[in-house]
């Protein structure tokens, strides 16, 4: 009995508030837009109290397949994403390495130090960049004081600042996955290679690299995938011309008060991440059984 | 020997990046100038006006609330969870459940928060409740987004932990609700302690979620900050940023040294308990 309840509390309160509210949003995407409070028509009726009729409207969905500033911002979405996983992944690996191989006593506060930027506001620290990144910012006047460039650079409001921005702010959600697995990784098996005549770095490409790639690919999903939707960075730092999807619902939603197109916008976004969803979940219980073992 | 200047230089550069900007807020807090770019003195002066923004503080304290609240309950539901997907092995249903917790962790927010206002406002319409939105509406959303979180952690504690302490328990004829309150929930209590910490960061720091379930008379600390953003930099941002890292820093030493002192006696017990039993 006790077993029972302690799947069933938290199974009903997902249910109810994680499942149900995308039935919801499936449903309202099939709905007209109406004046009115809420703002959208009825799906089902019953008419005469005897016919149950459900009017699906798909005007929705084919409003977004024909302004093309909804896939351009799909596209660009998913472009700005992958460029930020990539460069979390070329600055994350080398330091979960560094950690990972670091000594023992060294790792929690090395870690630590990772982690601690995360527990204060990630807004602040998004704000802190505009200070920087600003044609009179800091950067720019240490580029000039350098001599490297001769006017200040417009860094602020572009795809650039971005980068910087989602970088700086998903790097911990690469970084601790990948240290999980390069810190179980056995030394041995290195020592096996250097005793076959591996340099280090072939030891590194044929031992290390394969074995983290459930690490590698936990981290660019954890990374990846709320990249996309992100609302918050590109609306601060992105210029009026970076055109991302999560804006553009919030936009639906809070500007145009256009309930349907918003929903048939997140079902489409669902829909680009659903592959990279399971995957995440695969490797996620493939870790946890490696954990267990 | 290449390899590992590459990494140290890598390490240094990361390092640099993390912390570079945080640094920078803390000393331009103390800026007498209104200027982020321009040194005018040292001043604590917008420390003052901070304590005189009446919008400011009200936000802070609906969101300090909510942020209790909701790490509260979802430190009851995540740790639930984490005992069902760590020790409960095969049960009806469980493939989707295992997807309901960890989905959260990547789901993007405009999604959760449109979803969760959608489903919202349908209750209301059929049941009458919630009526409007406010602290009850952003709590829950919150409980459910930071519930994930904390299953996660719960979940790998329970793994890596050694089943036969609670077989033993079990063996004594103890009960399974005793078994949970005088063995398992002491040894996953430093899990507890970092899962309730994170939940609480997490609700204090969202803005995506509330700004969805929330009402017009419920502005958290983040909705303040992102529209004081948007309008205009004001220096009071820094000053409240240098508080709050303050705090985190100070909370998060004193919870290590807290947390280092308790797994120390629990190792001293554990010995104690072989050597005895041996």
């Amino acid at each position: 009995m006790g077993r029972g309840l302690v799947i069933a509390v938290p199974y009903v309160w997902l249910l109810l508030f994680f499942l149900i509210p995308f039935a919801i949003v499936l449903k309202i995407s099939f709905s007209e837009a109406a004046i009115a409070i809420p703002p959208y028509t009825a799906l089902v009726d019953w008419a005469e109290e005897t016919y149950l009729t459900i009017r699906l409207n798909f005007g929705s969905y084919l409003f977004l397949l024909t302004d093309s500033l909804y896939a351009v911002a799909y596209l660009n979405s998913l472009k700005i994403a992958f460029v930020s996983t990539v460069l979390c992944l070329l600055l994350g690996y080398p330091m979960a390495y560094g950690i990972a191989k670091a000594p023992q006593a060294w790792r929690g506060p090395l870690l630590m130090l990772i982690i601690l930027p995360f527990w204060t506001s990630f807004l602040i620290r998004v704000y802190a960049w505009i200070g920087i990144l600003k044609q009179e910012g800091l950067l720019n006047n240490f580029l000039l004081w350098l001599g490297v460039i001769d006017a200040p650079l417009q860094i602020l409001y572009t795809d650039t600042s971005i980068y910087i921005g989602i970088v700086y702010s998903y790097l911990p959600f690469m970084i601790l996955p990948l240290y999980a697995t390069l810190e179980k990784l056995d030394d041995t098996l290195l020592e096996a290679a250097a005793d076959l005549g591996a340099k280090p770095f072939t030891a590194f490409l044929s031992v290390t690299l394969p074995l983290s790639v459930p690490g590698i690919v936990a981290g660019s999903l954890l990374v990846f995938i709320p990249a996309v939707g992100e609302f918050v960075i590109p609306s601060l730092l992105g210029g009026p011309n970076t055109l991302m999807i999560g804006a553009v619902l919030w936009n639906e939603f809070f500007a145009n008060r256009d309930w349907p197109v918003a929903s048939a916008v997140a079902i489409a976004l669902l829909l680009f991440l659903v592959v990279p969803i399971m995957l995440f979940q695969y490797y996620q219980g493939k870790q946890q059984e490696a954990a267990r073992q | 020997m290449r390899r590992s200047s590459f990494v140290l230089t890598m390490m240094a550069f990361g390092y640099a990046f993390l912390y570079v900007p945080i640094i920078l807020l803390i000393i331009y807090s103390f800026n007498e100038s209104r200027l982020v770019t321009v040194w005018g003195g040292w001043s604590t002066k917008w420390y003052a006006g901070l304590l005189n923004n009446q919008q400011m503080l009200a936000a802070a304290w609906l969101s300090l609330r909510i942020a209790a609240l909701s790490a509260t309950f979802s430190v009851v539901l995540g740790t639930l969870a984490g005992m069902a997907m760590a020790r409960f092995g095969r049960f009806r249903g469980r493939t989707l459940f295992g997807g309901m917790i960890t989905a959260p962790l990547v789901m993007p927010e405009v999604i959760t928060g449109l979803s969760l206002l959608l489903l919202f406002v349908s209750l209301e319409q059929f049941i009458g409740w919630p009526e409007g939105r406010g602290m009850t509406t952003i709590t829950i959303a919150h409980i459910t987004f930071t519930m994930a979180f904390v299953a996660v952690i719960v979940q790998s504690r329970l793994i890596s932990l050694d089943e036969s302490i609670e077989e033993a328990a079990m063996d004594l004829g103890a009960r399974p609700a005793k078994i949970f309150f005088v063995i398992t929930l002491p040894i996953i209590s430093p899990a507890i302690v970092s899962g309730w910490l994170l939940a609480f960061t997490l609700s204090l720091d969202d803005l995506v979620i509330a700004s969805f379930v929330s009402g017009p008379a419920s502005t958290t600390l983040p909705m303040v900050i992102f529209s004081s953003v948007r309008l205009g930099v004001t220096p009071e941002i820094n000053a409240l940023a240098t508080i709050i890292v303050a705090l985190v820093t100070t909370g998060i030493i004193v919870a290590g040294v807290f947390m280092a002192r308790q797994e120390r006696i629990r190792k001293l017990d554990e010995q104690m308990a072989a050597s005895s039993s041996a």
